[in-house]
């Protein structure tokens, strides 16, 4: 039950940050990534932002042997880079640059009611099934 | 579209964010990486609950700033077969990639992952291409 709540207040302060940097407003994200139109930064400023509260905080908690409520850290177990990682990535991001749309905007978005913020969570919840059932062959690069 | 350039609520925002993946890895030892979560809530049982509880959070976060600030706003896609396959690129290139601005982008970026490093210099690069050459035609309200 810790556990359960200890995710809802992350996954709750992770979404007030991404609603009030306003990178839940693709609009916003794409004046970002449209670099010849009028270039607005403001993208960057949440990222490094982001990065550096998660680079500091991090360095001080991977001293600890274990997390507070669970017994081992999970870390991702692949290394290197494959082809499964550069062909999904490039997909991505032409998927991020049409609409301005990436994971958690969209999903914190879902419940503002638009219909075009449902069907995109709905395409990308089926493309999460689809990668499921036919991963890419890792083949090294 | 024009957008102002606000680095303050940006700051401010990452700061959220950061704090919100922090709080995930030192409680429960896991990476916040939101196309993942919500994947492994739909594929596995084991771990549904504490994932479903964190989308709740993520859900419900708009609504928290919203409570501070009726005055904000964010716009949202209007639906058309472009945002439909933008978001199946979405899902598709995350689990195929491993991840996603989140889980990548801040995340394994703080922890200097490789994988991550290639990642997000890929679909940040991908998505400013895609975004500053194709007029996509996605209209918003």
């Amino acid at each position: 039950m810790r556990n359960h709540l200890f995710a809802f207040i992350a996954g709750l302060l992770m979404s007030i940050g991404i609603t009030y940097s306003q990178m839940i407003d693709p609009i916003k994200v794409k004046a970002f990534l449209d670099v010849l139109g009028h270039w607005d930064p403001t993208l960057l400023v949440v990222m490094v932002s982001a990065l550096l509260t998660y680079g500091i905080g991090y360095a001080l908690i991977r001293k600890r042997k274990k997390p507070v409520f669970a017994p081992k850290f999970h870390l991702p177990e692949k290394r290197g880079v494959d082809r499964s990682l550069v062909i999904g990535s490039v997909l991505f991001g032409a998927g991020w640059g049409l609409v301005g749309y990436c994971p958690g905007p969209a999903m914190a978005a879902l419940l503002a009611g638009s219909l075009g913020t449902l069907g995109f969570v709905a395409a990308m919840l089926l493309g999460f099934v689809l990668a499921g059932k036919f991963p890419l062959p890792a083949g090294t690069k | 579209m024009e957008t102002t350039f606000t680095p303050v609520s940006a700051a401010i925002g990452g700061v959220f964010i950061g704090l919100g993946g922090l709080l995930l890895y030192l409680f429960l030892g896991r990476i916040a990486g939101i196309s993942g979560i919500i994947a492994g809530a739909m594929g596995q049982r084991e771990g549904r609950g504490w994932r479903l509880a964190f989308i709740i959070g993520l859900l419900v976060g708009p609504s928290v700033v919203l409570w501070f600030d009726p005055t904000f706003h964010f716009n949202t896609p209007l639906l058309s077969v472009t945002v439909i396959i933008a978001g199946l690129l979405v899902g598709l290139g995350t689990r195929w990639g491993s991840g996603c601005t989140s889980g990548h982008g801040v995340c394994g970026v703080s922890r200097m992952s490789t994988r991550s490093i290639v990642a997000t210099v890929l679909f940040v690069g991908v998505g400013i291409l895609v975004a500053s050459l194709i007029n996509a035609g996605v209209a918003y309200a």
